[in-house]
């Protein structure tokens, strides 16, 4: 379980984050939708420790994210961020072995090699196992991230935008991977997502951001109706379901 | 796991530099104005003396401060994560060189030890001021890193300078400011042992400072102590730059030249490819000062003017290179 209380941050002047409170359950998947600017990729980095808490409260499992030890932390909990500007000349099964690095500090055992093995297969990268990162194309360096995200072997994944740059066969496999670790292996995903049919067709719950405040969360089916998406994104659309999926048509 | 599957390949790369070493260290050894046969070794002791005292401490120094200034040329860009910045010409030498002129102004009669750990502490100011500043320099232009370092290290250069030339200190300046092992003795020469020390440390933190190299959030993400390790980091640079300085000089080109050359091949897993490095620069650095005895036999130029043309040649290969590989 997440558990965020009373979290509040500002950067230069400007609000951020106001005073947000949340609890994600563990297991499952959740997506954090809004507009642009609402707060998601801070709050994500906050629960991530990537940025000193200022106010407020933030514990993974129980564990505050402020005082616990750095490297117990990276055993629970893996985050991508979206744009972490990988540079390094790794090649990209190197760079998936780092995940690895929390549970071995950097001695590969037999048992973190199939671990390795097995990401890159997941993420279609067996391939390019021996490519460097630097020649590569921006999606399959995305895939790569998120392959050493997954290594990392973690309860809890916390994904930023992750579907940037991925075509549709790979956003589709992505989200089917998330899925099937939360059904399978009862792993908590919270996931930021820019496209609301993604989020509608793989999420189990979805907490709605905007001008720094959760507006809405709940069930998936509870916050995939017309007057809610309308308030998160200030334009009317419509909601079908097609072929027992809600499906969003914000095109109309 | 690349070490694996390159397998026998990489072998015989190992054997083929190990001989280039050692070629190059017995070289080393038997080139000079000294007469010196190596069949005399046995019967001479004027012959082992010669070695004992000048030819294998200068042979050594060369060897150690090439691999350490390689070392502190790779570590300085994972922490600038930029590849085209090395200690030499972004400030940290010049801070150095600062430091064993104010440590000789108060207090002339200081020990190599103490002008050392001055320039230590002077290298670590400079070189977080650079890294500082270099950090907000938006990573879309990645000459802009390169090109403000050039900019600073003159600079700091030029204050030195000025100083030294009030002071009518120049002379000594330039000692420090150009690399040179013709005055390496015994008894001159072992404060390097202490920046080969900081090669294996670096070794020893190679996984980390690889880490650092995927940025701020990935390391944190992986548990690294990312602050902690960009202090290492800091101190390994500066440490071996300034013991660099106060022994032999400054020797430019080393820390750009080698990382380069080895990441093209090898890449950037640190834990691979550091011992190519140290050994790449170890090389590059011996086969100059070689160069450097026999080029207008019997007098010497300076280690450090035949690395400033080589280095650059090598370096304008590499650039130009750059594109039509990648």
């Amino acid at each position: 379980m997440i558990e965020i209380a009373g979290v509040s941050l500002a950067l230069g002047g400007s609000r951020i984050l106001d005073n947000v409170s949340l609890t994600v359950a563990k297991g499952g998947v959740t997506a954090l939708v809004g507009p642009n600017g609402a707060g998601k990729s801070s709050l994500l980095s906050l629960i991530a420790r990537l940025r000193p808490l200022q106010s407020g409260r933030i514990t993974v499992d129980g564990l505050p994210v402020d005082t616990t030890p750095s490297r117990q932390l990276a055993r629970i909990m893996a985050i991508l961020r979206q744009d972490s500007g990988v540079a390094s000349r790794l090649r990209v099964a190197e760079l998936v072995g780092f995940g690895r690095f929390p549970h071995n500090r950097g001695r590969l055992t037999a048992k973190d090699r199939e671990i390795v093995a097995a990401s890159l297969e997941q993420f279609d990268l067996s391939d390019l196992a021996l490519r460097f990162i630097d020649t590569l194309s921006g999606g399959q360096r995305q895939r790569a991230l998120v392959a050493m995200t997954f290594c990392q072997g973690t309860d809890y994944i916390l994904l930023d935008e992750p579907l940037n740059s991925l075509d549709m066969f790979h956003a589709r496999n992505l989200m089917r991977t998330l899925r099937r670790i939360a059904d399978e292996h009862g792993k908590t995903v919270l996931i930021v997502l820019h496209d609301i049919n993604h989020a509608a067709s793989y999420a189990d719950r979805i907490v709605a951001m905007k001008g720094g405040a959760v507006i809405a969360s709940g069930e998936t089916g509870d916050i995939i109706r017309p007057d809610i998406l309308e308030s998160i994104f200030g334009f009317s659309m419509r909601v079908e379901n097609i072929a027992g999926r809600l499906t969003v048509l914000h095109h109309a | 796991m690349t070490a694996g599957s390159l397998g026998s390949q990489g072998f015989a790369y190992q054997v083929i530099g190990a001989a280039t070493l050692l070629a190059l260290f017995l070289a080393s050894l038997f080139v000079g104005v000294g007469e010196l046969a190596i069949g005399s070794l046995a019967s001479d002791p004027e012959a082992l003396r010669l070695i004992m005292i000048s030819r294998l401490p200068r042979t050594l120094a060369a060897l150690l401060a090439g691999s350490a200034l390689a070392i502190a040329g790779l570590v300085m860009q994972t922490l600038a994560r930029n590849r085209f910045v090395e200690p030499s010409t972004a400030g940290t030498a010049q801070s150095a060189a600062l430091g064993i002129l104010v440590v000789t102004l108060v207090w002339p009669d200081a020990s190599l030890g103490w002008k050392a750990a001055g320039a230590v502490v002077t290298a670590l100011a400079g070189t977080s001021v650079f890294l500082m500043l270099a950090h907000r320099l938006p990573p879309t232009q990645p000459f802009l890193v390169p090109l403000f370092g050039l900019v600073y290290g003159g600079v700091i250069g030029a204050v030195a300078t000025f100083a030294a030339w009030q002071l009518d200190l120049l002379q000594y300046l330039e000692v420090w400011m150009t690399g040179e092992f013709s005055g390496i003795l015994r008894g001159r020469y072992e404060l390097l042992w202490v920046a080969g020390a900081l090669v294996v440390l670096a070794w020893w933190t190679a996984d980390r400072l690889t880490m650092l190299s995927l940025g701020r959030d990935v390391s944190i993400g992986l548990g690294l102590n990312y602050a902690g390790m960009l202090r290492l980091g800091l101190v390994i640079v500066s440490a071996i730059t300034a013991l660099a300085v106060v022994v032999v000089g400054t020797i430019p080109f080393v820390g750009l030249v080698a990382p380069n050359i080895v990441s093209r091949f090898a890449g950037e897993n640190l834990r691979h490819t550091l011992p190519w490095v140290a050994g790449g620069g170890a090389a590059l650095v011996l086969a100059c000062d070689i160069l450097g005895r026999l080029i207008r036999f019997p007098y010497e130029v300076p280690v450090g003017t035949i690395l400033g043309v080589v280095g650059a040649v090598l370096f304008l290969v590499l650039l130009l290179g750059r594109n039509s590989n990648d």
